[in-house]
């Protein structure tokens, strides 16, 4: 593997790693404000109970959630130095934004939720969490703006004096719709996937008849919270889409599989497909018709274009981008004005050039014949599709999850709204099994997200082979396998954490007097239930 | 003077603002993180310990994270080059830094020996090596690092990282910043704790301090003797920002003293961080852990802002292509970018230093082990 492929399988893990523990961080904290806030307007201690309680497993999470946020702070710089260098005017300001508004904050108040209930009143405790959650919420919002500009540059214009994508909108880039809509899809998401760890452990309580005035009511408060946001995630994952209908057509047509520019309004949605990127057609496909042209453009008669025709389409844009590369390099290494002028000529495509470097002969365009010319740019033009067959699969994946989940919430509220869980154990039995779910879901959104961006780090602008640091194999070798080692015993260590403090329960152990030291506090405890379905 | 020059200065400023914060706050936890297993001997000692950080080592670690946003912002070059230049050693970093956040929230969750005492070799490993390579990095760019460019903005790295690692120059500057951390983690431990945690603290922490001031005075000698950079032909403050075709650089002995000769009034920065790396010991000895907390804090503010002052206007210098060394003003974000950084740093600093301070009143006084041991939350 090349140091490219090395580099983007470790970003990828190491993001989709701490993806893991970001949806839970950001859903929870929105979660014990809302308990805490029902404590200090009842004033019934289960609540602060409830707090304390999923404020511990929120605890555990949040620590790796912080920790692998750190690797993502350093990732651009240590091995992506050409995009940080191409990008850092415009994409650096909002994780500099995101560090002093949103995280300080977040982090400043985490502290004192956890350490402050003896030394804060109620209402300031109140407060203190609410701070928590907005901050964790608003650092989404900048890491998503950070993010929508890597799928839809706007806000920023490519300068070639500095070789480099330079900041000209803060409205533009804040107000980007593919950032404002992911923003609310994602951390909706969150809130998913933290309603249903509080509603499976509650259910592991009510089955195995412990805490249940605790177990009854948290069931029920994340039951609703579930129903609300998986309808929600659902409605704002659809605003999403019709945002890279407009914005990246590329994404769109691979996640539909659509090899085709579409028929409205007969085009059916394919179900089930097994798209092949070689051949670009589906060995075989089954869907419904009419669905497709309104699920997307929601309109009845707006085409949706195909894989094949956007590749027609991009061919002119990389014979230009070609001439618009070689144009910058001569300016930036002679400084003549005729080559400036040259390069203003078919700047908008300097992206398709860049990424027919990737063809030319020593990836060097200069060295391209006359010859070799309607090769590459066939290559160039093919290689703007993204992998078909994984972003099909991962939407669909990501999509049934996402359906399943208000089943199980909707079920869950309903049952437990009218007082009968006890007698329906399989639904309590699903939502323990489904705990993990709404995570994996997130992870495919971001398959779908990221994987639907290729062959770009910048959409349109800059093609990820050449994003990457100028490191040695070796280079990559160690820092993966370091990661792998050092994230493995991390995710260990989490789940056995978070397994015994669910198993323990609310409450937590008998308080050990001061003094008596480790002895005889074993780690035992009985094997409880999920322990046994999650083998 | 022109606006973009002078947001350039601003940033300049920041950054060595942001560094001191880093090194104060987060150096401080990690001191505390590396004397956890000396100044605590038994199981609940060493909670006494951390919990007297408990509170606020999450809030001190973002300075790192914004350290990092800010210059990946305001110095996009020097993030992207900086960071991939120093790539096995930030990696390093980066692996002992992120066990930390664990450790703390992980340790005492468990009541079994084997499961503590290993997160506090991680506190020892995500104390010591952290603040080490933070100084080092420090020694390193003084020396200058060996990269160049290519037409289209892209680094090439032209050493390895094994001289990064063992240099010398490099070593004495990481053991300096290790020694301030012990400082300052020594200060926050007689501040927060009981005896005889803040005996033991008083005394390796004062020696620490001590330490500090005799390398950092050996290191200002060897900087003065050590081949530092300097323009040879007239530089545009106000250019735009790309490290090539710039002005030529020449490599000098002795050049890292021309800021120095040139604006004596800059001989403040080591006076000031030598005082304070003298005094704050003094302070902890006289059982004084606040003066003597802010005096260490008076230590990294002069020692970040000598070497500011000393290298300005270069941040990092090449010693292979000298003439495409990284400097304040052909390194930085455009003139948009800056002002609308400032505009949120004008705006959100003040609450960030408002709330942490409070956050720290809210807190304050000794750790009590009875409340601990209670306390569902502490660590």
């Amino acid at each position: 593997m090349s140091v490219v492929d090395l580099s983007r399988l470790q970003f990828a893990l190491t993001a989709l790693y701490h993806f893991l523990f970001v949806p839970l961080t950001l859903g929870l904290s929105v979660m014990l404000a809302s308990m805490e806030t029902v404590y200090v307007i009842t004033g019934k201690p289960i609540y602060k109970e409830m707090v304390l309680f999923w404020g511990k497993l929120f605890g555990i999470n949040f620590a790796l959630g912080v920790a692998t946020g750190l690797t993502m702070e350093f990732e651009f710089g240590t091995n992506w130095s050409m995009y940080s260098h191409f990008v850092g005017d415009v994409f650096g300001t909002p994780l500099a934004i995101e560090g002093l508004m949103a995280f300080f904050m977040e982090s400043t108040f985490v502290g004192l939720m956890f350490f402050g209930w003896d030394r804060l009143s109620r209402p300031a405790h109140l407060a203190v969490t609410y701070l928590v959650a907005l901050g964790s919420n608003l650092s989404a919002l900048w890491i998503l703006i950070a993010n929508g500009f890597m799928q839809d540059p706007v806000g920023a214009k490519f300068d070639p004096v500095t070789m480099r994508m330079q900041f000209t909108s803060i409205y533009d880039l804040i107000f980007s719709p593919d950032a404002q809509s992911k923003f609310v899809h994602t951390s909706i998401a969150g809130f998913v996937c933290a309603a249903m760890l509080v509603m499976g452990v509650s259910a592991y309580y009510l089955l195995g008849r412990r805490h249940r005035e605790f177990a009854a009511r948290s069931f029920r408060m994340a039951a609703l919270f579930g129903v609300i946001s998986s309808l929600a995630v659902i409605t704002l994952g659809d605003a999403l889409g019709r945002a890279d209908y407009l914005l990246q057509s590329t994404k769109i047509a691979a996640i539909e599989g659509l090899w085709h520019t579409s028929k409205p309004p007969y085009e059916p949605w394919k179900i089930v497909a097994l798209p092949n990127d070689r051949t670009q057609k589906d060995l075989f496909s089954i869907g419904i018709p009419y669905v497709l042209t309104p699920l997307i453009t929601h309109t009845l008669t707006q085409p949706i274009p195909g894989i094949l025709e956007l590749e027609q389409k991009a061919k002119p844009r990389v014979a230009k981008g070609i001439a618009a590369v070689l144009a910058l390099k001569d300016y930036a290494t002679t400084g003549d004005e005729a080559a400036l002028a040259a390069f203003r000529k078919n700047e908008k495509d300097m992206g398709y050039g860049l990424l027919a470097q990737r063809y030319a002969p020593g990836q060097d365009l200069a060295k391209i014949t006359p010859a070799e010319l309607p090769g590459i740019v066939e290559r160039t033009a093919r290689a703007t599709t993204p992998n078909v067959f994984v972003e099909f699969w991962a939407f669909r994946v990501m999509m049934a999850l996402g359906f399943a989940f208000l089943a199980v919430f909707a079920f869950g509220a309903y049952y437990s709204l009218r007082n009968r869980l006890e007698r329906h154990p399989m639904v309590m039995r699903l939502a323990m099994w489904a705990i993990p779910l709404p995570v994996l879901a997130s992870e495919f959104g971001w398959i779908v997200a990221e994987n639907g961006r290729q062959p770009w780090t910048v959409f349109g602008w800059l093609p990820t082979f050449q994003s990457v640091s100028t490191h040695s194999v070796g280079y990559m070798i160690f820092s993966l396998v370091g990661f792998v080692l050092l994230y493995s015993s991390f995710i260990a260590a989490e789940l056995y954490l978070m397994f015994r403090v669910a198993r323990i329960g609310p409450g937590g152990p008998a308080p050990r007097p001061a003094g008596a030291g480790l002895a005889g506090a074993g780690l035992a405890g009985a094997p409880g239930l999920a322990e046994k379905i999650w083998q | 003077m022109e606006l973009y020059v002078a947001l350039k200065l601003i940033w300049a400023v920041l950054l060595g603002v942001l560094l001191t914060g880093l090194g104060v706050m987060v150096g401080m936890d990690m001191g505390v993180g590396t004397l956890l297993r000396f100044v605590g001997r038994t199981d609940d000692e060493r909670r006494a310990m951390l919990n007297a950080i408990g509170p606020h080592w999450d809030g001190n670690q973002v300075w790192f994270i914004l350290g990092g946003g800010a210059v990946f912002a305001a110095f996009p070059t020097l993030y992207a080059t900086s960071f991939s230049v120093f790539y096995v050693v930030m990696i390093l970093l980066l692996f002992s830094m992120i066990v930390r956040p664990l450790a703390f929230e992980y340790r005492s969750k468990v009541p079994a020996w084997r499961w503590r005492e290993t997160w506090d070799w991680a506190f020892l490993i995500s104390g010591a090596i952290p603040m080490f390579v933070f100084g080092a990095a420090f020694g390193n760019v003084l020396e200058g690092v060996a990269f160049h460019f290519a037409w289209d903005g892209q680094y090439f790295q032209d050493g390895s990282f094994i001289w990064y690692v063992l240099n010398p120059f490099a070593i004495l500057c990481g053991a300096m910043s290790v020694a301030l951390s012990l400082h300052q983690g020594g200060a926050m431990v007689m501040l927060r704790t009981e005896d005889p945690m803040a005996t033991r603290a008083k005394r390796i922490g004062s020696v620490a301090g001590w330490v500090a001031a005799l390398l950092f005075a050996i290191g200002g000698v060897w900087v003065a003797r050590m081949q530092g950079y300097a323009f040879t032909a007239p530089v545009d403050p106000g250019m735009a920002a790309t490290p090539l075709h710039g002005p030529a650089v020449a490599r000098q002995a002795g050049a890292w003293l021309a800021n120095f000769h040139a604006y004596p009034e800059a001989w403040a920065f080591p006076a000031i961080g030598l005082l304070g790396m003298i005094l704050g010991p003094v302070a902890l000895r006289a059982g004084r852990p606040a003066i003597g907390w802010w005096l260490g804090a008076l230590a990294w503010v002069g020692t970040i802002f000598t070497v500011g002052a000393a290298m300005f206007p270069f941040l990092m210098p090449s010693t292979t292509a000298p003439s495409e060394s990284l400097t304040v003003w052909n390194a930085s974000g455009s003139q948009y970018n800056l002002t609308w950084m400032l505009v949120f740093a004008l705006i959100f600093t003040p609450a960030v230093i408002a709330y942490t301070g409070w956050a720290f009143r809210v807190m304050r006084g000794t750790v009590k082990t009875d409340a601990m041991t209670h306390d569902d939350h502490s660590y």
